[in-house]
């Protein structure tokens, strides 16, 4: 949970803060929002895993194994590389999307891996160096197989979150429609039929 | 899932506490008005950001239309006597 | 959390030990009826009922912290809040049945939420004015959290009861299931008549009438009745549990009780 608040909120607030700016209004304005709890999730996710890592061995294990199951999701978080993404030159084109993929996933690389430093843990990618020259941190290759499988909806959770929402919407269709109901029945005269 | 059981969308106006309008936040679904206010309350207002809220049923919102922006909008552009700075005050007058 | 109450003050050691027990039985309440409200989180009939529960259960683990962090300093024998939530077994815990039945239907819920909400309004209510400041410190932040809880559950008890002919099976049915269990609330003991002496706690019979009356209002303008049912539950202020507590706990419990004296 800390290293899901810590990397995939993170990355989420990457992806997420130049869309605050975007051309489409109702989106630019639900990701100020979203990026406002992202943040703090994030910020909640380090301090968890900062105890965790400063604990007892134990704990010191289950936040590494944590970060070592959650990195690489994280990066492909901001999808396909550039000349494999299908959406991008539309989506920036339009103006909705301002920054490329690999920018974004860079940018978000950088920003963590300091901080992996301050929490004691490694991250599990053996290639990934400072870069003097570009001044940034070289990435290892990213198996990107496990976001199209997942994109495609066969990951792991696919079927059982999405079953999950099926059955929660389902069983909740006699509340939704009680309330419809009374709200019909109290509705201002002018509505009512005898 | 029946149309029946579909929630009306609401658009949703918070006042802040120093604030002096009613700034749109954003919407959300709900049965009807009360419930409507108090889902605002838990939805857009978890860090105390307002004193006061507003819901407005969206199918009653009237927009101007995007495609008329131009004969709407524009001939506003060149009265621009209408801004302050457009006049001269001799330097020393003061309240003006 | 606790930051800004005033500290514990001095208490006599014989009246302290009272205290103990009575916060105790306020916090056990908040805490199992938090975690159990927790479990709507992503099942809601509506997202926004998702955000609204959730919000609740927070507010319930808010008081749950304040009430068992005050009843450690009061026990004085080192015990925190995490102690106390964590470490007890279930004969130990003394919240009423009540707050740890499932889940059960969203009508179960509404039903629950209806009479424990009245219940924990007009104690707080009364406990605004407790001799001891702590508690009245608490109770004073709590009371306009649980006026909201009651508020939530009196607009669903009216949308279920009076809205379609299967909502109002399903409430009516939650408020059959619960009926059992309110009694128990309302039982005064040596305990707590002692406290309510000296001004320190509200004797629960004080606030039959009260819930009683505001049920009834609610019920009647929801086309809903009050149950018809003898049936009387009661043992949880002594630590005598439904079965189901102990799941409860255990999922609880397992974390820290897997790590004994690890941080979190």
């Amino acid at each position: 949970m800390g290293a899901i608040g810590w990397l995939v909120d993170g990355a989420a607030i990457v992806n997420q803060v130049p869309l605050c700016r975007c051309s489409y209004g109702p989106y630019a304005r639900a990701m100020v929002r979203v990026c406002k709890e992202e943040s703090f999730h994030q910020r909640q996710g380090f301090e968890i895993l900062n105890t965790l890592s400063h604990g007892t061995p134990a704990q010191h294990a289950m936040a590494q194994d944590a970060v070592d199951r959650w990195w690489w999701p994280s990066l492909m978080m901001f999808g396909p590389p550039d000349d494999a993404s299908p959406n991008s030159a539309q989506s920036m084109a339009w103006g909705i999307k301002r920054f490329s993929n690999d920018q974004l996933r860079q940018r978000f690389v950088d920003m963590t891996v300091p901080q992996s430093q301050a929490l004691g843990l490694t991250l599990p990618d053996p290639d990934l160096r400072w870069n003097a020259e570009r001044g940034s941190y070289d990435i290892g290759e990213i198996d990107f197989s496990e976001l199209f499988e997942v994109i495609k909806g066969n990951g792991p959770c696919n079927a059982a979150r999405m079953n999950h929402r099926r059955t929660a919407h389902e069983e909740g269709a006699w509340v939704r429609e009680a309330a419809a109901a009374y709200a019909a029945k109290h509705r201002a005269p002018q509505a009512s039929a005898a | 899932m029946t149309d029946r059981d579909e929630w009306p969308l609401w658009e949703v106006f918070v006042r802040a506490k120093r604030g002096l309008s009613h700034v749109h936040v954003g919407s959300l679904h709900a049965p009807d008005a009360p419930m409507a206010v108090r889902n605002a309350r838990d939805v857009f207002t978890r860090r105390q950001e307002g004193v006061s809220i507003w819901v407005v049923p969206s199918d009653v919102v009237v927009a101007s239309s995007p495609d008329e922006k131009d004969a709407f909008f524009d001939p506003a552009g060149d009265k621009i006597y209408r801004h302050p700075t457009f006049y001269t005050v001799p330097e020393g007058v003061e309240h003006l | 959390m606790t930051a800004d109450l005033p500290a514990a003050g001095a208490v006599a050691p014989a009246e302290s030990a009272a205290v103990f027990a009575y916060t105790l039985r306020l916090a056990d309440d908040a805490l199992v009826y938090a975690q159990r409200m927790g479990e709507w989180i992503a099942k809601a009939p509506q997202l926004e009922e998702d955000v609204a529960l959730a919000n609740i259960a927070l507010d319930l683990l808010g008081q749950a912290r304040s009430l068992l962090t005050y009843a450690g300093e009061v026990e004085g024998a080192e015990r925190g809040e995490d102690e106390l939530a964590y470490f007890r077994d279930e004969r130990d815990f003394v919240n009423a049945q009540i707050f740890e039945l499932p889940i059960g239907d969203f009508g179960f819920t509404v039903a629950r939420m209806l009479v424990t909400s009245s219940y924990q309004y007009a104690l707080y209510t009364l406990l605004q004015d407790s001799t001891d400041p702590v508690l009245a410190a608490i109770a004073a932040k709590a009371v306009k959290e649980v006026d909201y809880h009651r508020d939530h559950a009196t607009q669903w008890t009216l949308r279920l009861g009076d809205g379609t002919p299967e909502s109002a099976r399903r409430i009516s049915g939650g408020l059959v299931e619960v009926w059992p269990y309110v009694a128990e609330l309302f039982e005064s003991d040596e305990l707590v008549r002692e406290l309510a002496t000296t001004g320190v706690a509200v004797d629960p019979e004080r606030l039959e009438d009260p819930v009683s009356t505001y049920l009834d209002t609610v019920l009647l303008a929801a086309t809903l009745g009050r149950p018809d049912v003898a049936v009387r539950h009661t043992g949880g202020r002594r630590g005598v549990h439904t079965e189901h507590l102990g799941y409860l706990l255990a999922e609880m419990q397992y974390l820290a009780r897997s790590h004994p004296g690890a941080r979190w």
